[in-house]
């Protein structure tokens, strides 16, 4: 035998080997310094004492957190009560960014399914319009948003010229007009994910469930849905996730009643609140719940490919 | 025989190549002698092997073990742009965004060639494949059969020692194919470079080739001319790979000086030539359905009942039963005057003892 | 129609459902691209066609504020989407032409965070990490900040298109004597350019598009447009607000027709 045998094989590791880690510096350096350090570093400040109108004092404390979950303190000499302010805030926004998903769902599917269905050249202009709001500055989508539904906008003005209602419809500064927001801020992340999904779905199981005796309904629900499943989940997920955390939805269209975890945040920061270890605890909590609904979607991806 | 060869007749020397991807092992302690100014062919079935190896001279793949000595010097550890080699790939790998010109003036850029003396050789070559008119077109604008020839004056231009060939006919249609054949045999004479040719396609392989190496499960099984291959094969995979065979158990009596008895399945006892290294014991006895003989029954050493016939065109496929349960293929020639017994007729069938072979197992 | 009875792709609503879909998407940008010509100092009632409100912004009161963010936000943008591209083309090229390495599933974890982390995570994060170091917040901070956030985002068109490339073109070039930097720089980069023009337009509107973050790290005394509208947007919405809005709206646009066209040219030289 000539020579010893190794087992490293170029066409496995590929042209550029021998620089993957120069090639990858930039974006280590990056990336690592400019944002995973600071997620850490706000990890650290959750655990400090605020001090007055922002900044921390670098002294341990549990405060924060405390503060986020007992109306009395843990540490005082009573016992320690349940406060519901900032879990309720919390639950409200996961209740506001699952009722907006199910409303990009309800439209996006049939959209992304029509959009699949068409041909050539047909398609790629559908798919260009769709993408096109997406383009569209956010702020300025809200803002157009909450200029159509005021209580005196173009939307109650035509419906009431039109004689369909007596008096205008009271939208902006509810629990609808955050929802509405919530919807047309990601409803292109909807329905992108679902029509990749529809694309590849082969149109001859459709076909062997009709000679099969299923009716047109049967075979969406048997077929059709459990086919475009992963689409359907990737884009609930790019829908709820930003969602939740959003800010610009419920600060410019909703009011008090309204208040969702972005803008619980942002007044620890930029309002009048300024504590900003219970802001990184605020985000922490926020973060671990993402990181947590991605981790589990990854786990099942991979579990469906083997 | 390979090892008459002087050493400076060889081009590239393999020297027990083996390749590991993970645990599996696709080349297996491979040893060749491609010579200098040959049409060399490396067949086998998919996976067997055969490209792997040809990536790996051409340095696209690093060998796990053994050396890769090109005239003299061993290159197995030099990178693919450090050898003087090209090749021609399945798919052409053209550069889309560059025209003719530039992809065949592309390598000899690389190599320094000035401006002016590359254009020139770039006129050269597509001369040489005929397409001196296309130099500014760009790929994409291309028949298949033209962008074929363009690969092969990229990796021509340069003026490899050695030119690897990656199933290149592969993507052509029929005709297309037969007529590039005689194309790159004539190439081949006109250069006189050394081709080393992957096929999975035997007729390419028997109609092109000098010498052939036939490759299974990642070692080579026989290497000869065309000739050697369909007539002398060594094994049993080499037999039933090239060409169609009727394999027959068999009792062997004794081997000696390329030459065997044994003892068919019915009984009767048979004289034939044996493979290299073929042993006394059970063995296996190849005959071309070609080189038996369809008789009347009363004739045949052997008498059998025939179960199908299939008729070919210039061929009639005949299957005949033998009593003993063992059915031989046979071929004849498709005349009005030969006369083909019925299915469920009697038959006899006879055979030199020279179409017969013993393989080694 | 005869046929629809048979045709599988067909569900009735689906077609309502999909007008009612570009209607909720289209209304409310067409309403604002309307009443941005609006000849009326009240936001509601139409005062006929006029195109008061637009050189309202380029010549009137707040002309300047306006002018000092935009030209922050274009230039933002560019340095950005530039930086990030090339960035995010280095790292494609690891991720995809370099095989199984050590590091390689970290980097694409780190490669994705921006996108997975909630934005404004990124933004407080951000913010307590500029000032634990003392960094003073205005256009430097507001630029690091872009950087990151826009690389996976100009990664993602990039990557797309190495993984359709096929590698044996770099193959072909190491076969004809080119070393690696020339099969990467005459190769695969020509290869890769609508791509990489895709990464870099995307990276240049999600930079441009930017509010939550650039909120939390601007520090004060510097805008950019988002921040700016969203300061004026906050004491109500003035007519010279959907003038702005209706530019920027017209900016988007351009740029997601450019990147569509360049796509398609794209696939075509494939």
């Amino acid at each position: 035998m000539a020579g010893a045998i190794t087992n490293n094989s170029k066409s496995n590791s590929g042209i550029y080997a021998g620089s993957a880690h120069v090639l990858m510096l930039p974006s280590w350096l990056i990336i690592g310094f400019f944002l995973l350090i600071p997620v850490l570093l706000m990890l650290v400040y959750s655990f400090l004492t605020k001090e007055f109108r922002g900044g921390v004092i670098w002294e341990f404390s549990l405060d924060a957190y405390d503060q986020f979950f007992f109306y009395r303190g843990l540490f005082g000499d009573e016992p320690p009560v349940f406060e519901w302010t900032y879990v309720g805030i919390f639950w409200r926004s996961i209740w506001q960014a699952g009722a907006a998903t199910i409303f990009c769902l309800i439209i996006g599917f049939p959209t992304a399914w029509f959009i699949a269905m068409r041909r050539g050249a047909n398609k790629s202009v559908w798919l260009f319009l769709i993408t096109i709001p997406y383009w569209v500055n956010l702020l300025i989508r809200t803002i157009s948003m909450k200029f159509l539904i005021r209580d005196n906008g173009p939307l109650n003005e035509w419906l009431l010229w039109m004689g369909a209602i007596n008096e205008p419809i009271h939208m902006i500064n509810t629990n609808f007009a955050v929802q509405l927001g919530l919807f047309y801020s990601y409803l292109p992340f909807m329905v992108l994910p679902i029509y990749a999904s529809v694309e590849r779905y082969n149109f001859a199981l459709s076909e062997a469930a009709a000679d099969l005796y299923a009716s047109h309904w049967e075979t969406l629900r048997l077929i059709i849905l459990p086919a475009v499943k992963p689409g359907i989940i990737a884009g609930c997920i790019l829908v709820f996730v930003p969602s939740l955390g959003a800010f610009l939805a419920p600060d410019l269209l909703g009011g008090a009643k309204t208040f969702m975890i972005g803008s619980l945040i942002e007044e620890q920061f930029k309002g009048n609140a300024g504590n900003w270890p219970f802001g990184a605890a605020a985000s922490m909590i926020l973060l671990s719940m993402v990181l947590a609904m991605l981790t589990y979607y990854a786990r099942q991806q991979s579990k469906e490919v083997s | 025989m390979a090892t008459d060869v002087q050493v400076k007749d060889i081009a590239i020397d393999i020297r027990s190549v083996s390749k590991l991807f993970g645990d599996f092992v696709a080349l297996d302690k491979v040893s060749l002698g491609i010579r200098d100014n040959e049409f060399f062919t490396l067949l086998g079935p998919s996976g067997c092997g055969k490209t792997t190896l040809l990536r790996t001279i051409a340095g696209f793949e690093d060998v796990s073990a053994g050396e890769i000595v090109l005239y003299g010097k061993d290159i197995a550890s030099l990178p693919p742009n450090k050898r003087p080699v090209n090749t021609v790939f399945q798919q052409y790998a053209l550069f889309p965004h560059m025209d003719v010109m530039q992809n065949v003036k592309f390598g000899l850029l690389r190599q320094g060639v000035d401006e002016v003396e590359a254009t020139k050789r770039v006129s050269e070559v597509l001369e040489l494949v005929q397409l001196n008119q296309f130099a500014n077109r760009l790929p994409s604008q291309m028949s298949g059969g033209q962008q074929q020839r363009v690969a092969l004056a990229r990796a021509l231009a340069p003026k490899p020692k050695v030119l690897l060939l990656d199933e290149p006919l592969s993507a052509l249609d029929l005709k297309l194919r037969q007529a590039v054949r005689l194309e790159l045999q004539q190439i081949q004479n006109e250069t006189g470079i050394t081709f080393v040719f992957v096929t999975h396609d035997q007729e390419e392989a028997l109609t092109m080739s000098d010498r052939i190496a036939v490759i299974n499960d990642g070692q080579v099984q026989q290497v000869g001319t065309a000739e050697e291959i369909y007539e002398a094969p060594k094994n049993k995979f080499v037999a039933d790979f090239i060409g169609e065979t009727n394999l027959i158990d068999v009792k062997v009596k004794s081997v000696s000086g390329g030459k065997a008895s044994c003892i068919l399945p019915g009984g009767a006892a048979i004289n034939c030539s044996a493979a290299d290294g073929a042993k006394a014991g059970d063995g296996h006895l190849s005959i071309r359905p070609e080189r038996v003989a369809l008789v009347s029954p009363t004739k045949g050493t052997f008498v059998g009942t025939v179960t199908r016939q299939i008729y070919l065109g210039t061929d009639m496929h005949v299957d005949v039963q033998l009593d003993d349960s063992e059915t031989v293929k046979v071929r004849v020639q498709n005349s009005k005057v030969a006369k083909i017994p019925e299915i469920g007729t009697k038959a006899g069938l006879n055979f030199d003892s020279d179409a017969a072979r013993l393989l080694v197992d | 129609m005869a046929s629809k009875k048979i045709d599988l792709r067909y569900f009735p609503g689906f077609l309502p459902l999909t007008y009612l879909c570009l209607f909720l998407l289209y209304a409310p940008l067409i309403i604002v691209l309307v009443y941005s010509f609006n000849d009326s100092v009240s936001i509601t009632k139409w005062g006929g066609l006029s195109l008061r409100w637009y050189s309202d912004v380029f010549f009137g009161p707040e002309a300047p504020k306006f002018q000092t963010a935009a030209f922050n936000s274009l230039t933002i943008a560019v340095i950005a989407a530039t930086v990030s591209t090339t960035i995010a083309t280095l790292a494609a090229t690891a991720m995809i032409r370099a095989g199984n390495f050590k590091g390689r599933s970290f980097g694409f974890v780190l490669i994705n965070l921006p996108i997975m982390v909630p934005e404004i995570v990124t933004a407080v994060a951000t913010l307590i990490f500029f000032s634990a170091i003392g960094f003073t917040t205005g256009y430097l901070t507001i630029l690091i900040a872009h950087i990151v956030f826009c690389i996976p985002f100009a990664y993602l068109p990039i990557a797309a298109r190495m993984q359709s490339i096929d590698n044996t073109y770099e193959q072909a070039a190491l076969d004809l004597y080119a070393t690696k930097f020339e099969a990467f720089k005459l190769v695969l980069l020509p290869l890769m350019a609508p791509g990489i023009l895709s990464g870099f337009l995307l990276a240049f509107i999600i930079s441009l598009d930017d509010f939550i973050i650039t909120n939390f790290v601007k520090g004060a005394g510097i805008e950019t447009l988002p921040t700016a509208i969203f300061g004026s947007v906050k004491r109500g919405i003035q007519p010279n607000i959907m003038a702005i809005s209706t530019l920027l709206l017209l900016v988007s646009v351009v740029f997601v027709t450019l990147s569509y066209l360049v796509g398609r040219a794209g696939e075509k030289s494939k």
